[in-house]
């Protein structure tokens, strides 16, 4: 038997400790401007959501579905879905999750996409930015969920920081593969015309990178959608709560309610965002 | 003198880390697998010199790794150059700064592409147009311009179609058709046709051909297609392994090949699809003036035992042919006549000079007598007779063993 031998160790621990201490102190305001950022947003978009009546936004809902989905049975299931969710009473905390995921998306396209573009354009930027995007999704969510909570404090601004970290790798992966896949005979002759590097990006690489980044955008919003609950263990109210609180009362019905609602928005999501990647 | 567009001055592309380093010490004299030895860089291009006429047809041609698509890519600078000067329009582009060149190929070049290289979410007319926006026109005239040169290709009624929805042919045109939008100097062409049919391909060919003769630009097209390089070309340049072999006429690389892999290359031509009248025909033994007596003309006729004479006028303007009894005729009945009456010089099948062998034989079928060449002025310049076009039809790999 050979163990390890204790007099090599790298004490990781006391490091990061210490960085953590150093930032708590020194970067307070930094913390509060960004939080204070975020949460102005989620309200934004929670304002949004809880402003509009059931009886309107459930039409709209099946009105998207049968002009992006483009089927009428599939408008009408998705609109019988949302009324499901209303009649088990969690219409007002459906549209607080939906700000929260929706807040989580908008801001990770915010930072994904343009990453995703940096990452195409140098081999060097991709090789170190793979294995940090490895980390954000395979990392146990808690590890980072704490700091978050040290940073911003309870509430919905940790949990969305979590869900950002936990979602935006899709998107940026996503956006790097669709722009280097893009022909290169089509960039050069973009090139031939005299396009500046910016001409051939918005012209030629974006445009036809879309399918791919669209599916990117897709996976990232169902993996914020799948972070809801862990959300709302450091305080985001919303349909994951509900399921946190059906787990430790042990009612089981009331669990499956919270969590058929979370599938159902899912589900929704999922078609919408996923038709556009199909759109030309 | 005709105008030079690009003068090309020892060219040399390396691919590699630190190309420049390989040109300085005595790499130069090494093959290409020699310096990939050594160095470990790759020879795109070796030492490259030629020039190229305003309105010339131009082809670069060799197999896959010759060099011909680097080369085309240093003209407008899509590849960098390692060293040396490419000249356009007397402008150094190997000179120019990024922002330089952007501007430049903006005016000068067209490109057309093996793979067409259309922008599939774009419509045909905004693909037209492209060019032109990046140029930054307004919509308005990049779409009056664009349908202008849609109609050119032949593709009117396709305007509002997506790439993806036309037949091989079709987007080829459209990627013609933005080429020329541009109005650009030079057409720069990439193997355009190799990915067509056979008969589209042709077809294609012979557009380029008229649409060429038109608008009078400079194209430089890669091929390795050996009978599509003879059919279009004015000159011809012949890469292999980066290096240039031969430069020439279409009809001085298939008659005189300067190496064994020229010879291979046009091994299987046929020298009728290439070579022309000017080139294989002969001085005729006797010619007679119109203004000369009858008597003479018999005389020289006699002298050099021929039946038939050409007789031209004293601009060397060709009127025909006259035969020994017609003459004989004459003098029996006009002993004054002091020159050949209009009347016995009979009208006779004639080429011009850059009718191609092949497009002979069907004349010579039924002229079993030498015709004549002249020149697009009507100048008579040489006959030629079925000898001669079947010495000269003979494929010339068959022809040297």
């Amino acid at each position: 038997m050979s163990n390890f031998p204790n007099s090599f160790s790298i004490p990781l621990d006391k490091w990061i400790d210490g960085i953590m201490e150093w930032l708590l102190i020194n970067l307070e305001v930094f913390f509060d401007f960004i939080g204070f950022v975020i949460l102005n947003v989620i309200v934004t978009f929670e304002n949004l959501f809880l402003f509009i009546p059931w009886f309107i936004f459930i039409p709209l809902v099946g009105f998207l579905g049968w002009k992006f989905v483009g089927k009428k049975s599939i408008a009408i299931t998705f609109m019988l879905m949302l009324l499901l969710i209303g009649s088990f009473g969690y219409w007002e905390l459906s549209m607080k999750t939906l700000s929260l995921v929706i807040t989580s998306v908008f801001f990770s396209l915010l930072i994904g996409i343009p990453h995703g573009v940096l990452m195409a354009r140098s081999d060097k930027l991709e090789s170190i930015m793979k294995p940090i995007l490895d980390g954000m999704q395979t990392m146990p969510s808690f590890v980072y969920l704490i700091p978050a909570l040290m940073f911003f404090g309870m509430g919905k601004v940790p949990a969305m920081f979590a869900t950002i970290i936990y979602a935006i790798p899709p998107v940026i992966r996503l956006t790097n593969i669709g722009i280097r896949t893009v022909d290169k005979e089509v960039i050069e002759a973009a090139l031939a015309y005299g396009a500046s590097s910016k001409q051939v990006l918005f012209d030629v690489q974006i445009p036809l990178a879309k399918p791919s980044i669209m599916v990117g955008i897709n996976q990232t919003t169902m993996m914020a959608l799948s972070m809801v609950v862990i959300g709302s263990m450091i305080g985001a109210k919303g349909l994951g709560m509900e399921v946190l609180l059906a787990i430790n009362r042990i009612e089981v019905g009331k669990g499956f309610e919270a969590g058929i609602s979370i599938v159902i928005l899912a589900i929704i999501i999922d078609r919408i965002t996923f038709s556009f990647s199909k759109k030309r | 003198m005709e105008e030079k567009q690009i003068v090309i001055k020892e060219l040399w592309k390396i691919f590699g880390k630190d190309p420049k380093r390989v040109l300085k010490n005595d790499n130069l004299g090494l093959t290409k697998t020699e310096l990939k030895e050594k160095t470990g860089c790759v020879v795109g291009l070796k030492n490259i010199n030629l020039e190229i006429n305003k309105g010339e047809f131009y082809i670069l041609m060799g197999l896959s790794g010759s060099g011909k698509s680097t080369l085309l890519r240093n003209i407008i600078r899509l590849v960098k150059p390692t060293s040396g000067d490419i000249v356009i329009n007397n402008k150094n582009i190997t000179k120019m700064t990024n922002d330089e060149i952007l501007e430049f190929r903006k005016d000068t070049f067209g490109m057309v592409f093996q793979h067409y290289g259309l922008l599939p979410h774009l419509t045909v007319i905004d693909n037209v147009a492209f060019g032109l926006k990046i140029k930054g026109l307004s919509k308005e005239e990049r779409y009056s311009k664009a349908l202008e040169v849609i109609k050119t290709v032949g593709l009117s009624g396709w305007e509002y179609n997506y790439p993806g929805n036309l037949s091989g042919g079709m987007q080829q045109r459209v990627g013609i058709a933005r080429a020329l939008a541009n109005d650009p100097d030079i057409l720069l062409m990439d193997e355009p046709f190799s990915g067509l049919d056979p008969l589209i391909k042709r077809e294609m060919q012979d557009e380029l051909v008229e649409l060429q003769d038109r608008l009078k630009k400079t194209i430089i097209f890669v091929t390795h297609d050996l009978h599509e390089a003879l059919k279009l070309g004015d000159r011809i340049a012949i890469l292999k392994d980066g290096e240039i072999v031969q430069i020439g006429k279409p009809e001085e690389i298939v008659t005189n090949p300067e190496d064994s892999y020229v010879k291979e290359f046009v091994k299987d031509a046929s020298p009728a699809k290439v070579l022309t009248a000017g080139c294989v025909m002969e001085q005729p033994d006797v010619l007679i003036y119109s203004w000369e007596g009858p008597r003479t003309a018999l005389t020289m006729l006699r002298s050099s035992n021929r039946k038939i004479a050409f007789v031209v006028n004293k601009h060397k303007e060709f009127l025909g042919v006259v035969n020994e009894s017609a003459l004989l005729k004459i003098i029996d009945n006009e002993p004054s006549a002091t020159n050949i009456p209009k009347e016995i010089i009979k009208p006779r099948a004639f080429v011009h000079l850059d009718t191609l062998l092949e497009d002979m034989f069907h004349i010579m079928a039924k002229e079993p007598l030498p015709i004549a060449v002249i020149d697009e002025n009507n100048k008579f310049k040489g006959k030629i007779t079925t000898d001669i076009l079947f010495e000269n039809i003979i494929p010339l790999g068959g022809h040297n063993e």
